[in-house]
Parts: C-alpha cells; sequence; structure tokens
C-alpha cells in the first residue's frame, strides 16, 4: 500500500469509529430530553447517563484527531477547506462547543435546568447535520477556485437535492445506530422497560436508513455522476452492507443477541462508509484534491505513521481498560457500582 | 480593518480564552495527585475530600476546555489555511502526537473520575491520576513545541519555494522548545495551585474556619512557591534564549535600542516614539546583560540593529513587565505564607494575608495571559519566523469580522455559566457536613 494509501485508510477508518461513537452520544442526548418531555425520562435517562458520563470526551477526540490527521498528512485539503469553510465550519463549532460544555453544565452542574438539557439535545441532531455537508462538499461542485483562492458555494449547497439527501441519512443513521446500541446496553443492564422503548425506536429507525441510502444514491448519481459509476464498481460493500442490516433487523425483532444486532449495524455501517470511501478515491475534494498529489512530504509520513503505530499501542490497551470498566462492566452497567 | 488583522483577534481570542481552561487542565492533575498522596501519606481523609471536591469542578472545566480545544485545532486551517499548509509539513508531527497526548488523558480522566468507590485500595484510585497527569504533560509538551517552531523554525531547507531536507525531530526539537515547554509546565503548576489557594482563602475569610480548608490553603500555598520559584527560574534561562535567537523580542520587551554592555533593566516608564527615550521608568542597574547573558557586562543587541519593519509593537514591555512583576509578587506572598506557617502561626491566618491569597488567584491567571500576549505580539510580524508573516498565511475568506462576532458571544456565555455554575456547586454542596464522616461514603 501506498503511503498515501495507508494514510487515508487510518483517517478514514478513525473517522467510522467517530461516526459510531459520536451518533451513540447524539442519539443519546436526543433521546434523554425526548424522554423527559414526554415523561420516560427516569427509565431511558439512567441507562444513557451511566454509558455516557465516563466516555464523551473521548467521542470528542475521535473528531479532532480526524482532521488534525487529514491536516498532517494531506496539508493541502487544510488549505482549501480551511479557506473555503470558514463560516459552516464555524457553526459547526459553536454547536460542538455548546453541546461539550452544556452537557458538563447540566450534568454535574445544575441536572434540574430544562433549558441545559435542550441545548445539549439540540445540537445533538443539528452537529451530524452540519458535519454531513463536508462530505456532499467533497464531491464537488461546492467550492470555486478563483485565482487560486477557493470560494464556498453556500447557495449552490442549500438548493441541491443531494446535500439534503445527506444530510437526511446522517439524521436517521445516528438515530439508528445510538438506539440499537441503547437497546443493547438497556439489556445489559437488566432494564427491560427502556429495553422495550429503546428497541421500539430502533425498529422506528431501521428501514428509513436503507431508504435514505437509496435517495443518497439517486442524488448523486445526478450530482457526481463519476463518483456514482464509481459506487455501482464497489457495489460489493453496499451488497455487505444490506446484508448485515437485514441480520440486525431480524435480531431486533426476534429480540435476541442483541449484541450481535449491535455488532452487525456497526457491520453495516463499516461496509457502506468503506465503500464509499474507496469509490471516492482518488479526491479528497472533487476535482482539486487528489490524495496523490496533496500528499505530506515522505519523511513526514513516515513519522507520522511511526507516530500512529506507537499511539496505538499506548490507546488501544486504554480503551481496552475503559470498557472493561465501564461499557462491558455488567455490575456498572447495572448501576451496582458508582 | 484588514482580515489578517480580524484573523489575529479572533485567533488570539480563543486561544486567550483557551488558555484559562488549559492552564487549570495541565495543573489540575498534579494538585490532585499530590492532595491524594498527602491523603494516603497521612492517613487523612479530609485530603481525599479535597480531591474528590477538585475532581468534581474540574470535570466542568475539562469540559469547555475539550471544546475550546477542539476550536484552535481547526481555526488554526480556517484561519491560518497558509500557515499549515506550508508548516503543517515540517511540524504536523507533534500536533498529530498531541491528539494521541489527550486521547491517553481523556481515558483516565474518565476513568478517574468515574471510580472514586471502584477500588479496594485509594492508592489504585491514586494511580489513575499517573497517565492523567502525563497525558495532560505531554499535550502541553506537544502544542508547545509548535508555537516554539513559529518562534525559531529548523529542520527544513527552501529550495526555490519548495520545502527540502525535512527533519521532523529536529523541527520539533528547536531552540524555543526547552524553555518555552518548562514555562509553560510550571507556570500552569503554579497557577493552578494559587487558583485554588485564592478560593480557600475567600472561604476561610468568610468564616469557614476548618481543619479542611487551612489544610488545603497550606497545601495549595506550598506547591505554588515551589513552582512559582522554577517558573521565575526558567524564565531567566527563557531570557538568555530570547537573547540568543530571538534578540528582537527581547529588545522591544525592554525598550532596549543601543546595542551595548551593562545593559540596565526597564520597569514600567513610558516611551517617546520620536526620540526613541525611555522616561519614568525605574532602572535596575546591568540586570538585562544579567538576564541576556549570566554576566553583567554582557552585550544585548539593541533595536536599532534590527531592521525596523522586524521590530515587534514596543507595547510588549508593558505586558512583559506585568507578567514579571505578577510572578514576583506571587513569589514574595506565597514565602511570606509559608514563613508565617514556620515561624508565626499566629500570622497564617491574617485577614490581610488571606486578602492577598485571594488577590493572587486572578492575578496568577491574568500574568499567563499576559505572558502568552507577550510571547504572541512579540513574535510579530511573523507567524513563522524569518520565512513567512501573518498577513501571508491568513485566511482571504471575507466573513472573519462576523464569526469574531459569533465567537465573542460564545466565550463570554461560557465565560460567565463556567462561574456560575462552579459557584452553584459550591453553595450546594457544602464541605461541613462531610467532614464528620470517617468512612467514604458521599
Amino acid at each position: 500500500m501506498t503511503t498515501e494509501g495507508l494514510g487515508i485508510s487510518i483517517l478514514w477508518l478513525f473517522l467510522y469509529g467517530y461516526i459510531i461513537v459520536a451518533s451513540i452520544d447524539f442519539g443519546a442526548g436526543f433521546f434523554s430530553y425526548y424522554g423527559r418531555i414526554t415523561g420516560k425520562g427516569e427509565i431511558i435517562n439512567k441507562v444513557i447517563s451511566r454509558y455516557l458520563s465516563p466516555v464523551w470526551e473521548v467521542t470528542n477526540v475521535f473528531l479532532v484527531f480526524f482532521f488534525v490527521g487529514i491536516v498532517g498528512f494531506f496539508p493541502e485539503t487544510g488549505y482549501y477547506y480551511g479557506t473555503a469553510l470558514l463560516v459552516p465550519a464555524s457553526i459547526a463549532l459553536v454547536l460542538l462547543t455548546i453541546r461539550g460544555s452544556f452537557y458538563a453544565f447540566s450534568k454535574y452542574g445544575n441536572p434540574n435546568s430544562h433549558l441545559y438539557h435542550f441545548l445539549y439535545a439540540a445540537t445533538g441532531v443539528l452537529i451530524p447535520a452540519s458535519f454531513s455537508t463536508v462530505l456532499t462538499i467533497s464531491e464537488g461542485g461546492f467550492i470555486a477556485v478563483e485565482d487560486g483562492v477557493p470560494r464556498f458555494l453556500a447557495g449552490n449547497l442549500f438548493y441541491s437535492p443531494y446535500s439534503w439527501a445527506v444530510v437526511f441519512l446522517a439524521l436517521v443513521s445516528v438515530l439508528f445506530i445510538s438506539t440499537s446500541f441503547l437497546t443493547y446496553y438497556a439489556n445489559r443492564a437488566d432494564d427491560p422497560q427502556a429495553e422495550s422503548v429503546l428497541r421500539q425506536w430502533a425498529l422506528f429507525n431501521s428501514l428509513p436508513t436503507i431508504f435514505a441510502s437509496l435517495l443518497v444514491f439517486m442524488a448523486l448519481w445526478k450530482h457526481n455522476p463519476e463518483h456514482f459509476a464509481s459506487l455501482m464498481g464497489n457495489s460489493i460493500w453496499f451488497i455487505l452492507s444490506f446484508a448485515f442490516f437485514l441480520n440486525a433487523l431480524r435480531l431486533l425483532i426476534v429480540k435476541r443477541s442483541y449484541g450481535w444486532m449491535f455488532i452487525s449495524v456497526m457491520l453495516q455501517f463499516f461496509t457502506a462508509f468503506w465503500g464509499y470511501g474507496k469509490a471516492h478515491l482518488p479526491y479528497l475534494l472533487y476535482p482539486y484534491v487528489s490524495f496523490h498529489t496533496s500528499v505530506t512530504n515522505p519523511t513526514m509520513a513516515k513519522f507520522l505513521v511511526a507516530a500512529f503505530i506507537g499511539g496505538m499501542v499506548l490507546l488501544i490497551p486504554s480503551l481496552f481498560l475503559l470498557m472493561r470498566l465501564f461499557i462491558f462492566n455488567a455490575k456498572y452497567v447495572k448501576g451496582k457500582l458508582s | 480593518m484588514e482580515l489578517a488583522l480580524q484573523s489575529r483577534i479572533l485567533f488570539g481570542l480563543t486561544l486567550g480564552f483557551h488558555i484559562i481552561y488549559a492552564t487549570i487542565g495541565v495543573g489540575m492533575p498534579l494538585l490532585l495527585l499530590l492532595a491524594e498522596t498527602m491523603g494516603i501519606w497521612k492517613k487523612d481523609y479530609q485530603y481525599r475530600l479535597l480531591a474528590k471536591r477538585l475532581a468534581k469542578g474540574y470535570s466542568i472545566t475539562v469540559a469547555v476546555g475539550v471544546v475550546t480545544g477542539t476550536i484552535i485545532g481547526l481555526q488554526l486551517s480556517l484561519l491560518f489555511p497558509g500557515f499549515m499548509r506550508i508548516a503543517g509539513q515540517v511540524i504536523s508531527l507533534p500536533l498529530f502526537m498531541e491528539t494521541f497526548a489527550f486521547f491517553f488523558e481523556a481515558i483516565f480522566l474518565g476513568i478517574y473520575l468515574y471510580t472514586w468507590s471502584r477500588f479496594k485500595k485509594p492508592l489504585f484510585h491514586l494511580l489513575v491520576l499517573i497517565p492523567v497527569a502525563i497525558g495532560s504533560g505531554l499535550s502541553a509538551f506537544f502544542i508547545t513545541t509548535v508555537n516554539a517552531f513559529m518562534n525559531t523554525p529548523q529542520g527544513f531547507t527552501i529550495d526555490n519555494g519548495a520545502i527540502t531536507n525535512i527533519e521532523p525531530l529536529k523541527a520539533m526539537f528547536n531552540p524555543a522548545t526547552p524553555t518555552k515547554v518548562a514555562h509553560v509546565l510550571t507556570s500552569a503548576y503554579m497557577t493552578t495551585a494559587f487558583v485554588i489557594a485564592a478560593i480557600t482563602a475567600w472561604f476561610i475569610l468568610r468564616g469557614h474556619r476548618n481543619e479542611y480548608y487551612k489544610k488545603a490553603l497550606r497545601l495549595t500555598m506550598a506547591i505554588g512557591l515551589v513552582f512559582a520559584v522554577a517558573t521565575a527560574v526558567v524564565g531567566d534561562l527563557s531570557g538568555k534564549f530570547l537573547a540568543a535567537y530571538q534578540p528582537e523580542k527581547l529588545a522591544a520587551a525592554e525598550w532596549h535600542f543601543e546595542t551595548k554592555t551593562h545593559a540596565d533593566l526597564l520597569v514600567g516608564g513610558t516611551l517617546d516614539r520620536t526620540t526613541n527615550e525611555v522616561n519614568y521608568a525605574l532602572k535596575l542597574p546591568n540586570m538585562l546583560s544579567f538576564l541576556a547573558t549570566d554576566s553583567f557586562q554582557g552585550k544585548v543587541v539593541g533595536l536599532n540593529d534590527i531592521p525596523k519593519e522586524n521590530w515587534p509593537p514596543l507595547i510588549i514591555h508593558y505586558w512583559f513587565d506585568l507578567m514579571v512583576g505578577i510572578g514576583s509578587f506571587m513569589i514574595a506572598l506565597s514565602a511570606v505564607f509559608v514563613a508565617c506557617r514556620i515561624w508565626k502561626p499566629k500570622l497564617e491566618w491574617n485577614r490581610w494575608l488571606l486578602g492577598l491569597i485571594v488577590l493572587g488567584g486572578p492575578l496568577s491567571m491574568l500574568a499567563i495571559e499576559f505572558g502568552w500576549v507577550f510571547a504572541e505580539v512579540g513574535r510579530q510580524p511573523w507567524i513563522l519566523r524569518g520565512y513567512m508573516t501573518v498577513s501571508e498565511a491568513a485566511t482571504t475568506e471575507p466573513h472573519v469580522g462576523s464569526m469574531l462576532v459569533l465567537f465573542s458571544v460564545i466565550y463570554a456565555l461560557l465565560g460567565i455559566l463556567t462561574v456560575f455554575v462552579l459557584v452553584r456547586m459550591a453553595r450546594r454542596n457544602p464541605v461541613e457536613p462531610l467532614l464528620d464522616a470517617r468512612s467514604e461514603q458521599t
């Protein structure tokens, strides 16, 4: 594998990791607020809070890792996206800021505040919508380069059916990933009431993810036929994704093996994400930035890969410990350990 | 206002806001570690209670620190896209490693905050803090090497506009790295200790005169003294670094125009911009030579020997003086407190002394701010000294001004809410009912 291939694969894996953990986080925020206003708060919030409290900061790091990594491996992307996306990225940052701080304000400072809780929940819906537009923008047609200076064409983005299809896909995916995880977690926590509510939500969001994906395919066909053709060339990944989806749906319906159910959901998204990413190459920003030409110098690339390996040696056991202590610790999940 | 200036103001605002939380983020793990160690060593539950209460408040500041840190990471590319495009080729390694260090810290901090009663021995809970402290120290180290690189770039050559001969480690370990990293770390440990001392002194002044607060004040003032002295020693070494590698920054900080030996250190004063004459300043004879060279006869380069377009703004003299002034005041204050404790125990709880300690918390944080303003404005006009100016690197996107307004509002809101939430937490959870508990329940 070439250095740039290795680099982009690592980053893509991390972005996938972010999508999974952040979806759980965003959806959890949304449902905890929903539970509060519908009076089902007690049941769900306990489950959600036990999962979220120790891991929320870790979620944010996945994102930082991705964008620091992409600017490090492919400095040109920083220049193009950085110049063009000042306004939308700033808005996304503000949302992320509100979410992170109000989570802490609400959780540790004032659990009764309706406003804090609302802000925390609402941003959880707006952030995935705004982040997903970056993937839309990467398809080309939303950034123009005049005299070597990139400009963002906000109007094009707003009136693009493709852009809205992606936003829709992002939202239902967030809700599906998070409810399927929380169903599993509630089941582990021996909390049948929460489990049944969350399972219904998961079922409710399951088919829309497939429907939204089809919409995205159709809109992309119009928007960037070249990428669409490339997607078709990688269709095996999407067929696999659909198979994993069917398996997850089956397990949800028969209420069995929720652990495998969630793993199937993860694989559903992994295969689709990988196929999408593979078809997207060689462009990081169509048609201006290709990953072959924008890659950093070979020396730095080597150091970054070495740093990555070193970092993983440190992180994987630590993450494993974190999961052992909280997520996969039966006593903790059941609320028997504080 | 030109775009480059707007970008500088916005980035400065973000950095100025983030550094408050980042300083506590670096300093607090050490403070917690020392408090927990004292608790185990002296078999005194009150120290553990102190750590627990500090950790509760810390979870709020960490949250704001994480999100503002995320903003800095992205704004670097959003506001100065030209910088990352070029400098990224040479210096992205520590930026990348910083995320790992932070990742490591975040994982163990999550574990620390939620395992107060999970381990049979308190020692295990204390051990979790070690990776947190290492992670936060490493974060500070990596990110400061990037700032150091901006001041003394090395590890590459420029051939017809192309960057070649890239040596990422040489870029990371540039001449500014040792003093800068040391100064950032010691000042963070010092400031965190003094901020907590200030809050503790405030409680004591308000009539909470029990042993818990007294122990907390003694501990934090002692830590503060040690690191205040360390900060001053590193500051002295920084002076020598500046004289050797960034003489224009030192000269501008000292309004030192003529290159000469036996140079005086000027404190305060006013500058006549037409004649470059300094009035009303307090002169410390030969001290600038000593700061720059370790010898009272040393030769110090003056601004007249530096091309005028490369002069930093001369106002940095005041930022420098304020930083050093506060640092010296804090050494004196903490030394007096520790001395009273040893020789004049009656004076230890003197109202005036406690009042000054309350003042010392915000002052220390201000010194951090002044220090960063001095460091950053003192590098002007460069973003990468000798290679790229800030205007060359700044974005050409026209909406920086409105983003400046947006972020100002957000920072103001977050700043106010942080204080509000912390005060509320302290009010609602008074320590007194917990003090009698011999067991570890809460």
